[in-house]
């Protein structure tokens, strides 16, 4: 039987130290819904995504009562639709973004990803036409979520699709200026993307995932942080530990919600994704933990080290614990997301070098983050190459999502709502790599072995 | 289906009174309650066996916050389920 003080602490570490399951997303497979037709397409993915997730708010809902706890978003991910728009010969790819952005407000989700394309060894005519409708999709809807895979560590990086990617940026942030750029705080631009992430905006359907499967999300770093104030000054293996319990037990309670989702629905069950996915709210923080560990700041010499102790600890802790690990599991560092971390930056603490080598060690990339609006397109493919390089070279999964504001620069600050917080605009070096980005080509795929 | 209830606030007069009324009027079976207090700090802890209900859990739920609200406490009913995923392997 359990005991009080059992019950008394999962209340406290839903009620005081925001533990919550950050999202369930529900994979839909488009791939029924391509016809040369465009408008009977759009059609298709409108009654598929109605069909399928008719229920997906209200059962999450209910689950969310009935164990009482917080289930923030409801999402879904399709196909990446550059697979399933280039059946039809339009040019303009827009109509299918607006037909997923309608369906996900019919259906009453709060996010729709896999307005994607995948083209890290080259582009189909398919792709091409979906990464040049990008920018427009993403002014002209509010739901929809795109992200493209520019590089794996199998295939190299795709050189071209990095410059278009930083032109793609640059007009995503003009055309959504009135709203700071938030159009770029729905684009990720991925080296060797996960097919099962239910985490936006880099969520969408591989074309290995079954017809439809329940994914989830967990966070909960206000929780791995109140347990590393037991074991403060504690040697660090001792605090890994620390960390992987509670890892454990956050990560039980997503694969309970996402059983229970997956029965109520009639869907399989496909992965629990455990990532500290922080929220500008005041204790649910990355940066917090990692100064919890000891550093004054993140930031600091010495966040690189406990970011990698942080995030290796939570995937171990949460693999025994889930029957399905997978998405992209372990912590986030989003800039405008995490209160400690936009401290950090507003103070000159943390700059983008710093998130950069981080990035080598956490789960995903250089996240959130906002670049004076004068950055040029060139120097944000740069920032994109270096980042699909080090997950290209390490066989991780990196991503970049920075937003250029336009008419802003250093030191001011961008307001995006909900949970996508708010960030200062940070230093970028101003040395051009334009000649280096206009040769396009390939940067061939890394040896796999003499790894020094 | 099995369920905690718990109740935390400032002690007053009546609070398990009021609890066990309500769930009395819906059939729901108690089998065990724990209460403490600490200076006047209430904290009861209640199984329940919700299988005879006569209300769907929502509902349940919905009137349990309410006699909170009323009585300037916090009440909740979890299904038992998430507390043995949390603290048993």
């Amino acid at each position: 039987m359990i005991n009080k003080g059992e019950i008394l602490q999962t209340i406290e570490m839903i009620d005081q130290q925001h533990l919550d399951v950050r999202t369930i997303t529900m994979g839909i497979s488009l791939r029924d819904c391509g016809c040369a037709d465009m408008n009977k397409s759009c059609d298709k993915i409108y009654d598929k995504i109605c069909r399928k997730a008719g229920d997906l708010v209200r059962t999450g809902e209910a689950i969310e009562r009935e164990f009482g706890i917080p289930i923030v978003n409801k999402r879904i991910s399709v196909t990446p639709i550059s697979l399933v728009a280039e059946c039809c010969e339009a040019n303009d790819y827009v109509p299918f973004a607006k037909a997923l952005d309608r369906a996900a407000k019919e259906v009453g989700v709060d996010f729709l990803g896999g307005y994607s394309a995948l083209v890290q060894k080259g582009f189909t005519v398919g792709d091409e036409r979906l990464i040049r409708s990008i920018p427009e999709a993403l002014a002209e809807t509010e739901l929809v979520c795109s992200s493209v895979n520019v590089g794996t560590t199998r295939a190299g990086v795709n050189m071209d699709a990095v410059r278009l990617m930083g032109e793609t940026v640059k007009k995503t942030a003009e055309l959504t200026k009135h709203q700071g750029g938030l159009g770029c705080a729905k684009l990720v631009v991925f080296c060797n993307a996960v097919e099962d992430n239910p985490f936006m905006a880099g969520a969408f359907h591989g074309v290995g995932e079954p017809e439809c499967e329940i994914n989830v999300g967990v966070s909960g770093p206000g929780v791995v942080c109140q347990a590393l104030k037991s074991a403060k000054g504690a040697p660090l293996d001792v605090a890994a530990e620390t960390i992987k319990k509670t890892a454990f037990r956050i990560t039980r309670v997503g694969q309970l919600v996402a059983q229970e989702a997956s029965n109520r629905l009639g869907v399989p069950f496909g992965i629990v994704d455990l990532s500290l996915a922080p929220t500008a709210t005041i204790g649910d923080s990355v940066a917090d933990i990692l100064e919890e560990l000891g550093l004054s700041s993140v930031g600091a010499p010495g966040t690189t080290a406990a970011l990698a102790l942080l995030n290796d600890a939570v995937k171990k802790g949460g693999l025994m614990a889930s029957s399905s690990v997978g998405g992209l599991s372990g912590a986030f560092i989003p800039v405008s997301e995490d209160a400690g971390m936009i401290a950090a930056a507003r103070a000159g603490r943390l700059t983008i070098e710093k998130l950069e080598a981080m990035t080598c060690v956490c789960s995903v990339g250089l996240d959130m983050i906002a670049i004076p609006g004068d950055t040029p397109a060139e120097t944000i493919a740069g920032i994109i190459a270096d980042e699909a390089a080090i997950g290209m070279v390490n066989s991780k999964t990196t991503a970049v999502r920075v937003i250029p504001v336009p008419g802003k620069s250093v030191g001011d600050m961008v307001s995006f709502g909900g949970l996508l917080g708010e960030a200062p605009v940070m230093p970028v070096n101003t040395c051009s790599p334009a000649e280096f980005i206009l040769r396009g080509g390939r940067i061939p795929a890394p040896l796999q072995s003499l790894r020094n | 289906m099995r369920a905690f209830i718990t109740v935390i606030g400032k002690d007053k007069v009546g609070i398990i009174a009021a609890v066990c009324v309500l769930l009395s009027e819906q059939n729901v079976n108690i089998l065990d309650i724990s209460q403490t207090l600490f200076q006047e700090s209430f904290t009861m802890i209640m199984q329940v066996d919700m299988t005879q209900s006569s209300a769907p859990f929502e509902t349940l739920s919905e009137r349990l916050t309410q006699l909170g609200t009323d009585m300037d406490l916090t009440i909740r009913i979890q299904r038992e389920e998430i507390f043995n995923a949390m603290h048993r392997i």
